[in-house]
């Protein structure tokens, strides 16, 4: 139900006519929800920009939330949200917060039977009500987008490749590994047997909490693409449970070196290398 | 006799996930012993791929199950999806239509104690499995 030119005019009039009590009484119901989270101070700007852009918006002639004429008030409303979103406040605050403008409207129109006041408000109240679904509808978009950025983050971070020795890397693996994370883990893995010229790799399965035939077709492929490259790989962190989980699925890993941990498969590598690991002997001075 | 089943959905490789994490939380519950938790998460975890894979998509449900002598987890696997034709085939070892290793199915089955299988062609795929306490 959009405003007739006539009702917008006179909200926008109503609006500048009460501007300070408005905000003030918008403020104190915000700040009661917000429990204190944000300083009265910061809460008092932020309704007066509000209540400013909606006057300018009904002010502009502005019949609905969507129109041209409200496009600086749909930013306004855009960046509450988001701001709201970054700043750990749920939805539902974000939502209310312009719900509790209708009630302080509600409290300078006072008690009155004039029915044309009423049938402006309930006018009025369609539009905040619009206003207030666009918050929850911004706020669920930076949210998403938020958690689409950290989940690529975790793609990154999980993924690390590491120097164990001169000429050794290893991949900790934890968690799942889906089709996702073994392409990231074979690239950033062959990448840096290239930079490092390491001809030794060792895949750590410490932290994967189950082998699956997915998991275990896309350890083998990294495998037999480093061998293609000229590196050794070595598998290890196998546990017992995940040894006999592997027996019975009936995977093989051929002639692929296996350990049950990181330590032994470092010291085989250096065993390769003709390294030999002593104690010092410690001469007392 | 049926205790308590909890039934997910699997359209996506969350679902997956979702199955696994489930299947564990209940065979934690069951305190089954670690290789055994370990053996029913890999084999519901490849049931619940193939399900959504081959099936293209379906329901599972885990549910705690107790027989005179034991308790124990039967999860059902149910797919409304093409089905299968052979099944003696589809069972070998290394034999895979979708590029994987081909130990999926039969692999499952050696995970478990009990397996079983419904399907016919273009009728869709059920498979129920149960692991018992020890």
């Amino acid at each position: 139900m959009a405003l007739s030119p006539e009702e917008s005019g006179r909200l926008a009039d109503l609006l500048d006519e009460h501007a300070d009590g408005l905000v003030a009484r918008w403020a104190e119901l915000v700040g009661a929800g917000l429990q204190g989270r944000m300083s009265r101070p910061e809460l008092e700007r932020q309704t007066r920009d509000l209540q400013k852009g909606f006057q300018q918006a009904f002010a502009n002639g502005a019949r609905d939330l969507s129109d041209e004429e409200a496009t600086e008030l749909r930013a306004q409303l855009g960046e509450l949200s988001s701001n709201r979103a970054r700043q750990g406040f749920s939805a539902n605050e974000t939502a209310i917060s312009m719900f509790a403008f209708k009630d302080a409207v509600l409290g300078v129109l006072g008690d009155t039977s004039d029915v044309q006041t009423l049938r402006d408000f309930v006018s009025f109240s369609t539009f905040v009500d619009r206003a207030a679904l666009f918050t929850f509808d911004s706020y669920v978009r930076v949210r998403e987008a938020l958690i689409a950025d950290q989940a690529e983050q975790l793609l990154e971070l999980s993924t690390p490749v590491v120097k164990l020795w001169e000429g050794v890397v290893a991949v900790p693996l934890v968690g799942t590994l889906d089709s996702a994370r073994a392409q990231v883990v074979m690239e950033r893995l062959l990448q840096t047997l290239v930079d490092t010229g390491s001809p030794y790799a060792i895949i750590d399965i410490t932290g994967v909490p189950a082998v699956d035939t997915q998991v275990a077709q896309h350890i083998l492929k990294t495998v037999v693409a480093a061998r293609l490259m000229g590196a050794d790989c070595i598998i290890s962190g196998i546990r017992p449970q995940i040894a006999q989980t592997i027996v019975a699925l009936g995977i093989e890993f051929g002639d692929i070196a296996t350990k049950s941990s990181l330590a032994d498969a470092l010291r085989y590598v250096l065993g390769k290398k003709s390294y030999r690991v002593v104690t010092a002997k410690r001469t007392e001075h | 006799m049926s205790e308590e089943s909890r039934q997910i959905p699997v359209t996506t490789d969350q679902d997956v996930v979702r199955v696994r994490q489930l299947v564990r939380t209940v065979a934690v519950d069951a305190k089954l012993s670690l290789v055994d938790q370990t053996k029913l998460v890999t084999a519901a975890s490849e049931l619940a791929r193939n399900t959504l894979v081959y099936g293209g998509g379906g329901t599972v449900e885990v549910s705690r199950v107790r027989n005179e002598i034991r308790a124990g987890i039967r999860i059902v696997f149910a797919d409304q999806g093409p089905g299968i034709a052979d099944l003696d085939l589809a069972l070998t070892d290394g034999y895979t239509t979708g590029g994987g290793l081909g130990l999926g199915l039969s692999g499952a089955r050696r995970l478990v104690d009990d397996f079983t299988i419904d399907t016919a062609p273009g009728e869709g795929t059920t498979i129920s499995i149960t692991k018992w306490c020890r």
